[in-house]
């Protein structure tokens, strides 16, 4: 209909974008630390190992 | 608070809170998120729209907060030396910059449907992008000046310069004129303008986000440890060896 303007679909338009953006943010943010602390401490034991 | 300064205790202790933050962490965050997505009403003002501050707000939050812990770190570092205070504050700042950059994504993409833009240089957008510009810069220096074997000096003074960026943003709702609404809750005075169904997911949200941003910051510690125990062991057996 002419001269009426469609809302836009909020979950669609941002409440889901935002939610996925950040979770995947957290996630990410996670598994790159818990990555980076497993293979700095195993790089650790392994040359205390070595002495 | 030299007591804590010894990195084998700190490591006892990390060992321990690791596990708890991040599930605790974990278990606060999903509940948060479940609630505010699913189970808090919409607002009677802005309906469904409200759901954004689920995910903003704690970004927000750890933006500003992890600043603050970077620039206290920072000055324990330059002032008293401790030995772990470099190591919390390079810990900090990828994890605070990182929630930044989340806070002003989610911010732009609610401003489209609701201000019509993405962004606009109001007051509490800007002065939270000359956050994430500050915590790019302390990241681009520290990496710097450890590649020139330094003692992060430079970086730490940025990130205590920086700090002025703080009442800037917390006050910038109220000394300008702002498109960004503002503060709903008095943490100073213990009130709060939101109804108790939409404060309680949000409550719970936030401190799941402080818990996993602790976790993240501890795990951070414990790797930084590590590559400077293999690091010194390796110069250690580099001079034996010559």
């Amino acid at each position: 209909m002419e001269g009426i303007v469609a809302r836009p679909d909020l979950w669609a338009s941002y409440i889901w974008p935002s939610y996925i953006l950040t979770i995947g943010g957290l996630v990410a943010l996670l598994v790159w630390s818990f990555l980076a602390m497993r293979r700095a401490e195993a790089r650790a034991e392994a040359l205390r190992r070595e002495r | 608070m030299h007591r804590f300064a010894n990195p084998t205790r700190f490591l006892k202790i990390a060992r321990v809170a690791t596990p708890l933050t991040l599930g605790l962490g974990l278990l606060l965050t999903i509940a948060g998120l479940y609630i505010g997505l699913f189970a808090s009403p919409p607002d009677y003002q802005q309906g469904e729209s409200v759901r954004i501050m689920y995910v903003h707000v704690p970004a927000a939050w750890l933006g500003s907060g992890g600043y603050l812990g970077l620039a206290i770190a920072s000055a324990t570092a330059l002032i008293w030396r401790h030995p772990l205070a470099n190591i919390a504050a390079r810990a900090i700042a990828p994890a605070g910059a990182a929630f930044t950059a989340i806070c002003l994504m989610s911010g732009a993409l609610w401003g489209k449907p609701t201000w019509g833009t993405y962004w606009v240089w109001d007051a509490r957008l800007t002065s939270m992008l000359v956050l994430l510009f500050l915590y790019l810069g302390y990241l681009a220096l520290a990496a710097a000046e450890a590649e020139r074997g330094g003692e992060r000096k430079g970086a730490a003074i940025l990130a205590l310069v920086g700090a002025i960026n703080l009442p800037i943003i917390k006050y910038s709702v109220e000394w300008w004129n702002t498109l960004h609404q503002g503060s709903s809750i008095n943490v100073l005075a213990g009130k709060s303008a939101m109804a108790p169904e939409i404060l309680t997911p949000l409550l719970v949200s936030v401190t799941g986000f402080t818990f996993l941003f602790a976790a993240i910051v501890l795990m951070r510690m414990r790797a930084l440890l590590a590559e400077q125990r293999v690091e010194a062991r390796s110069r250690r057996l580099a001079e034996a060896v010559a």
